[in-house]
């Protein structure tokens, strides 16, 4: 999305594209397989996905800035890797975007008409930000008209929407109790499209642009859970792909900040990771060209791609109660028992939390397979 | 002739949602009004809250300076509940908030201010050789070559005759205001993209100690990451090591790149530093304690205000001068609205008395924005890196002494350029240079103490609820890249009972107060200023910007005993 050293012209393929850069096939076969990886497809796709890309064509996109904090914007503009990251960047043309263009007012209002007029039908819309729905949505005005009678608008000719953050998912903090604007996600706005949600507070900006690789690549949007989540990124627990699991499995945990056992970066469930409840990929994408992460960091889990994480995961330092998606195997949960001795209450929390968890997934495992045109969330919009 | 009414909605590269209405005769523009044009109401969802969960809620405020409210919210938590945190995480606190200083400038400068003095078409007539012959003479950077200026160009012009201009669409290329020659503008254009690569580098520093950015993780009492040089999963060597090289590529790109532009810039426009100049106050908090956050001697940005653009005294900053007033705000106060009121026990009840919308205009109302007006002894301040310079330039601050002495010489002017638009600009700069080398200093003092065996980086003894009075209320101050900002935290057995900020734009974006006193944004645009053209409101966007307005941030609230008042000022 944004201009990089190496901009996309205008009817260039990518492949075009990235030769006239001096990208190799072979470097590009290797991306490809680097993203095919992140999208959880196998091996044998990898030829598929580059022919796919090769030919894709630079689409429009136009991002709304609703009631929100800007953190998805600097998120994505944080994507990780150098060169190719801002390849996948630069698969588009942000036709409109507050924090980044040049002009202002009238001029990239104007500028907004336009693209949605040419391109009607055939743009990515991304949405950051949730939307006021108290006191006739006065809570956020852009150029004079709410944020609602902005988004339903320029949503109408969008081959494909992508609600990115939490604010646009469903609310986030300013929807956390009491909700003093009313504010809601874009999908309780928007309901004759399928709007994917990347989760997270700020999400990851690699999950933004591989969501816009999927869509390109394959012209529909990725399969998702019933949150409108993409599985690619979003299909499995902290708590199943944390690196501090054994430590959880065996019983040792971090029970004070700087003790000796965040000093050994032992699980850190007892000074209330939110991990075992929280569908996210930081643990494998991790954050700022694979860095790190919060708990790589020592930091618990606050669960901020969960929706109303704000109320249902606070206070942030509590142990998690014993109700909801605790996702380890019976069997490992009891041996981490055994081993934690002591720890009785919160093994008996976990095996009760096993069972709804299971049958959450089995709610879950629904809408995520692939749906007709047309239909839900997980559905293929055409575009590009 | 009759004033012209302009709007310009949205003001675009900053952060959040503002609307600029101004009334233009002759060129020059005669009046103005800022609106901030969304509400969000944190402070209100933080009432009966764990107050250590606190910092989390008001970092939302902004995922630009994504630090800024997370600190001053630890702090305020942390002075309620006596809690003094070790001095290492005072060091990593500083090496945090000190990087997302200079990460943050630099990105303001490069992605959201130099299209206002940058003409991206004009860079395609440049000469790259001249380019590179002028880059060159002002800085040592590896990338000053012929080719690599040609090579951008060539992009550039691919780009541009494409015809589809993505963000560049619609800017106000060839406006007469641009003065740069060509080869200047290829410059700045190509340190736009590499400022783009930069600043992902860097600011992995937030990664390592913070777990992410934006919105790197914090802790009441200290930090979360622990130190332990035997350990692959905390603060040891390799990690350091990062460190040590980000603060590296910080540095040079500071002072090879962002501060020659800025002067090279700068001297094509000197005539900017005798417009905008604005309000004539300047409130400076202070900020990064090298001893403890109550050591206020010991800040190396000294606390302090200047009245009326008297750089021969400064007077002592204590909050309790601070207030609100909300005249022209959206908001009504239970003891009426006359009355300006001290955060600790302010109200705020959202009260929105506009147009329905669509708006036309909103500078014939009585009530024009979300923001409220804060004021110190009743004076409009500005804050930000122009008010810290000046009050550490009037403090006799060795190091901002230097550098604005060294900055006015080669621009061959003198102090008073200083209260301009270019001044405010070039103020951002300084602090920069100062702050990426006194990064190597905290990093170095960090070094030594674990050198020393002190891993320390968290005070348990009052984490626990138990040990907390009844009744507590702390106040947490921290000089952030837009400017002073304040916390000011209620606790009744363990829960938040009030909070409300004061936040940096709130400042400068504030309405008129009871008294008809604009704002600084509204004060700086009608300050000599120019509006060559209403259509292309290009001169608007430059005194705006060099504010580096954050509107996300005005935000406010609280509650009193159950009535619910809320205040929030943006967002």
């Amino acid at each position: 999305m944004l201009p990089t050293s190496h901009p996309w012209i205008e009817g260039e393929t990518l492949g075009e594209h990235l030769e006239s850069r001096g990208v190799t096939r072979r470097d590009f076969l290797v991306f490809c397989g680097q993203i095919s990886a992140v999208l959880g497809l196998s091996e044998l796709a990898v030829p598929g996905v580059a022919n796919a890309l090769q030919a894709v064509k630079r689409p429009s996109v136009i991002w709304l800035q609703l009631q929100e904090c800007t953190g998805c914007v600097e998120s994505v503009l944080r994507t990780a890797d150098p060169t190719i990251g801002d390849l996948v960047l630069d698969l588009v043309s942000l036709d409109y975007s507050h924090t980044l263009m040049a002009g202002a007012g009238h001029a990239v209002e104007a500028a907004l008409k336009d693209s949605v007029k040419t391109n009607f039908g055939k743009y990515v819309l991304i949405v950051t930000g949730s939307i006021p729905t108290k006191d006739g949505g006065i809570y956020t005005m852009l150029s004079g008209r709410t944020a609602e009678e902005v988004l339903v608008e320029v949503s109408k000719g969008a081959a494909a929407i992508l609600a990115v953050g939490a604010c646009a998912h469903w609310g986030s903090v300013q929807a956390a109790r009491p909700n003093p604007t009313g504010a809601v996600g874009v999908r309780d706005i928007i309901k004759d499209k399928p709007v994917i949600n990347i989760a997270g507070c700020p999400p990851i900006g690699d999950v933004v642009t591989a969501t816009v690789v999927h869509f390109l690549t394959f012209g529909r949007l990725p399969a998702t859970d019933a949150e409108g989540r993409p599985l690619f990124a979003y299909g499995k627990r902290i708590h199943d792909q944390c690196p501090r699991r054994a430590h959880f499995d065996a019983g040792q945990y971090v029970e004070e900040f700087d003790d000796e056992g965040a000093r050994k970066g032992l699980c850190l469930y007892h000074v209330g990771c939110k991990g075992p409840a929280t569908f996210s990929p930081c643990p494998i994408f991790q954050w700022n060209s694979h860095t790190s992460w919060p708990i790589g960091a020592g930091h618990p889990c606050i669960g901020c791609t969960e929706p109303h994480f704000w109320d249902t995961m606070t206070p942030f330092y509590e142990r998690l109660p014993d109700v909801g998606g605790f996702g380890v195997e019976q069997r490992v949960d009891l041996l981490g028992a055994a081993l934690a001795l002591g720890a009785t209450a919160g093994v008996a929390a976990h095996a009760i939390a096993t069972g709804v968890h299971q049958m959450r997934e089995k709610k879950r495992s629904l809408p995520v397979v692939d749906q007709p045109p047309g239909g839900g969330a997980g559905s293929g919009a055409k575009g590009a | 002739m009759a004033a012209t009414k302009v709007v310009v909605d949205p003001i675009t590269r900053i952060e959040g949602h503002l609307r600029i209405e101004v009334q233009a005769e002759n060129g020059k523009i005669t009046n103005s009004w800022a609106s901030s044009t969304q509400f969000r109401g944190i402070e209100l969802v933080m009432v009966g809250r764990d107050p250590r969960d606190a910092w989390a809620f008001t970092q939302r405020i902004c995922g630009v300076c994504t630090v800024v409210h997370a600190v001053a919210s630890c702090r305020a938590v942390e002075d309620a509940l006596g809690i003094t945190i070790p001095a290492n995480a005072e060091l990593i606190r500083n090496l945090v908030h000190g990087m997302q200083f200079v990460q943050d400038h630099v990105i303001h400068f490069y992605h959201l201010h130099a299209l206002d003095w940058v003409d991206v078409v004009s860079a395609l007539k440049a000469d790259p050789e001249g380019t590179a012959k002028i880059a060159r003479s002002i800085s040592p950077w590896p990338n000053n070559s012929a080719t690599h200026f040609a090579e951008v160009q060539n992009r550039v012009k691919k780009f541009v005759g494409s015809g589809q201009l993505g963000i560049f669409t619609n800017g106000y290329w060839g406006h007469p205001a641009y003065k740069l020659p060509p080869e200047v503008n290829l410059l700045g254009v190509a340190h736009y993209l590499e400022a783009l690569d930069w600043q992902r580098d860097v600011i992995r520093l937030h990664t390592i100690f913070g777990g992410k950015n934006p919105h790197p993780n914090f802790l009441v009492g200290g930090m979360a990451s622990a130190i332990n040089l035997d350990s692959t999963a905390t603060i040891n060597a390799v990690r350091l090591s990062e460190i040590a090289d980000m603060l590296r590529r910080a540095r040079a790109f500071v002072e090879q790149v962002y501060w020659p532009d800025l002067v090279a810039i700068a001297g094509f426009y000197k005539d900017w530093a005798a417009i905008g100049g604005g309000a004539k106050n300047y409130l400076a908090c202070g900020e990064f304690p090298e001893a403890t956050v109550k050591d206020y001697d010991k800040l190396y940005f000294p606390r302090g205000v200047i009245l009326d653009r008297d750089l021969t005294k400064v007077h002592p900053y204590d909050h309790q001068h601070v207030t609100e007033n909300i005249t022209s705000s959206w908001y009504e106060y239970s003891g009426g609205e006359g009355k300006a009121l001290h955060p600790f026990e302010g109200e705020t009840m959202a009260k929105y008395t506009g147009p329905k919308p669509p708006w036309t205009y909103l500078q014939d109302e009585p009530k024009y924005t979300w923001m409220k007006a804060p004021r110190y002894d009743g004076k409009v301040m500005e804050v930000g890196p122009l008010a810290r310079m000046l009050v550490a330039y009037a403090s006799g601050h060795p190091d901002v002494k230097a550098i604005v002495g060294d900055t006015l010489g080669k621009l061959g002017v003198g102090p008073a350029a200083l209260f301009s638009t270019l001044g405010r600009t070039a103020a951002r700069g300084m602090e920069t240079v100062l702050l990426v080398k006194k990064l190597q200093d905290w990093y170095d003092a960090l070094v030594a103490r674990i050198k020393g065996g002190d891993t320390q980086t968290f005070s348990k003894d009052k984490w626990s609820p138990d040990k907390w009075p009844a009744k507590a209320q702390g106040y947490g101050y921290l000089d952030a890249p837009r400017g002073a900002l304040g916390h000011w935290v209620q606790i009744e057995n363990g829960k938040i009972a009030r909070y409300q900020c004061v936040v940096p734009s709130t400042w400068n974006c504030s309405p008129r107060d009871d008294k008809g006193q604009m704002g600084a944004y509204e004060a700086s645009l009608v300050d000599n200023h120019p509006l060559v053209n209403p259509e292309q409101p290009l001169e608007i966007l430059r005194t705006i910007h060099s504010f580096d307005p954050c509107m996300a941030c005005g935000v406010h609230v609280l509650d009193a005993q159950g009535n619910l008042l809320t205040e929030v000022k943006v967002q």
